[in-house]
Parts: structure tokens; sequence; C-alpha cells
């Protein structure tokens, strides 16, 4: 009843509207039955996806699209595991002969150990990619500055690390995250690294747009709960950014009145 | 026959045979795919227009799951 007077919140990527804030990873995950089973119980309408070589051997592998189909969720292809623009460019546009997906998620990787972005191939993949009418959403650094590069080379979404990739260590630097935010005029989602619910809802509390997790809903003991974990916790750092936060007091203030006591 | 590489791996093919036949032989759902044939995308409508030559290299790629 209450959650029908509250304003709706609509979260806009690239022209689509997403009912989630949350976009999830499809990798990882144990087979193609529990990627189904989390992306669902997420709630995610995104997923991110990988173009590679179809395996002509194993005629009768299974294939992601049979467990989640396209026509219901939104494909982003990703360009993960490309070390440079070239690489990046070619997986973007087989992608989209795939299946005429416009919008992509841009990664160019730079060192293998920390696989922390290469932002100078990014940038620069990003301004070939937005000429050729790409909608492109970028994974990056938590430098503000080369955000508002990548912002007006006409990224569509920014896509700060929280930090490395696969990690789990959670948001590592919130100052840079929160300029990013604050400078931004397109979404601010923030991409790897996110450890556990409470790490998404941190990200969210801050006033990021969305977050992208992947490792830690798959990486779980339990990937199906744990995506609901992520589900709420994304939900709810979303109401508390948006009710605006009490202020901190050094003393305490009672919850009940003093008038009446007995 | 004609030989080529698919996808890494050397394939004798009949001559004539078109990249629509290949996927065919294959068992792969054309919708499925994306082919680069030589280093050039071919677009799905060329499919059974292509034909393949000795020494082509084809790339037929598809969507995994990943992050």
């Amino acid at each position: 009843m209450e959650e029908g007077r509250l304003k709706k919140d609509v979260f806009i990527v690239a022209n689509k509207k997403l009912k989630s804030r949350l976009i999830v990873g499809t990798g990882k995950y144990k087979d193609f039955k529990e990627t189904a089973l989390a992306v669902k119980e997420s709630g995610a309408d995104m997923v991110t996806v990988a173009v590679r070589r179809v395996n002509i051997l194993d005629k009768r592998k299974p294939i992601l699209t049979d467990y989640l189909s396209p026509k219901k969720i939104t494909y982003l292809p990703n360009t993960a595991g490309c070390f440079n623009s070239k690489d990046a460019l070619r997986t973007l546009r087989l992608a989209r002969e795939m299946g005429g997906w416009k919008l992509v998620k841009l990664e160019v990787l730079g060192d293998k150990k920390t696989l922390y972005p290469n932002m100078i191939e990014t940038l620069k993949s990003t301004k070939v990619l937005v000429k050729e009418g790409f909608k492109v959403m970028v994974y990056c650094t938590d430098d503000p500055l080369l955000a508002k590069k990548l912002e007006d080379s006409g990224a569509s979404a920014i896509m700060p690390l929280a930090s490395p990739i696969g990690s789990g260590l959670g948001i590592q630097n919130k100052v840079n995250i929160s300029l990013i935010i604050k400078q931004s005029k397109v979404p601010v989602i923030v991409d790897a690294g996110i450890g556990t619910a409470s790490d998404a809802t941190i990200a969210m509390e801050m006033g990021c747009d969305g977050v992208l997790i992947n490792s830690a809903i798959a990486n779980a003991k339990n990937p199906i709960r744990m995506a609901r974990a992520f589900k709420n916790a994304v939900i709810s750092g979303r109401d508390s950014y948006l009710s605006g936060r009490m202020k901190k007091n050094f003393f305490a203030s009672p919850s009940s009145p003093r008038r009446g006591l007995i | 026959m004609a030989k080529i590489q698919l996808n890494g791996k050397k394939i004798s093919i009949k001559p004539k045979t078109t990249i629509l036949v290949l996927l065919k032989k294959f068992k792969l759902n054309n919708k499925k795919v994306a082919i680069e044939h030589n280093g050039i995308i071919v677009p799905k409508s060329n499919f059974k227009k292509k034909y393949l030559k000795n020494n082509d290299k084809l790339e037929v790629v598809h969507f995994i799951g990943g992050g």
C-alpha cells in the first residue's frame, strides 16, 4: 500500500529501461541450469555474456541461449579477455552481427595478474565504437579524470571497478567512486570486486546507479540464495540512498518521548 | 577436396561448400553464431552465398557465460 505512494524509480541505460539495478554476469557457474536459476533469483533483466569460439567437435554441448533466452533478458556482450583495442573491437563487431546487439560492455585489460583495465586502449576503443553506432558501457579504473574523458567520448555508462575482478575485496576507494558519481551525467555502475551483498548496498547508498556482480554470486556456497541476497541488497541500498539518511550525532537521542514519563 | 581452418582446426571440405552448408554439417544454428571469414565478418544474409576455398580461415563464435 505504502509502495504505491512512493515515486517510481526508473533505471535507464542507453535509452533502455531496466527493472533491476542489478546486472549479473553469467560466468563461473557450475552449469547453465545453475546460471539460469541464479539469474532468475537475482531479478536482473540484463546479463553479461562473453563471445568465444564454438566447440565444433562437441556437437551436443549445451549452449547458454537455450537456458537464458535473449528475447526475455537483455544480453550485454563483453570483451572479457581482450588485452588490446583491436581484439575488443573485433569481439564486439562479431557480437553485433550475432543478434543485432548495439548495447555492449567494453573492457580492455592491461595486466594479467590484476586484470586492471588498460585505459589508453579503453578510451581509444570507446571512441571507435561510438562512431560505429554502438552504445558502450565501459569498464574502467576509478580515476575521475579518465571517467570524465570516457563520458565525453560518448560512453553510455561508466563502470568503475570497486577492486580487481573476482577479488571480492569490495569498494576500495569510496572517495573516487563518489567523485565519479557526482560528476557523471550517464549512469555509474560499479563493476568488479564486490564480495558480498552489503558491498552492493554500500555502493547503492553512495549513489551508484547500479552494480554488476558475477563472482560474488557464482562463487558463493549457495549461488542461488546469494543471487536473491544481492537483489534485496541493491533494492535496499537504492531506497536508502533515495530516502536520505539521518545525520550522524556524537551523543544519544532517545527514541521515546520524555513527556508523560511515570 | 579443399582444406580450410575452422576455429583453428584443419578440416577438409567438399568443393563448392558454402558457409551455410558447413554450419549444417556441424549442426550449428546459423541464427546463434557469428562468422569471420579470413578476418572479415560475414553478414548472416551472405552465409548461403559465400563459398569456401582452399586455405580459408573461418572463425565461428557464439555467446557463452561471462562476467
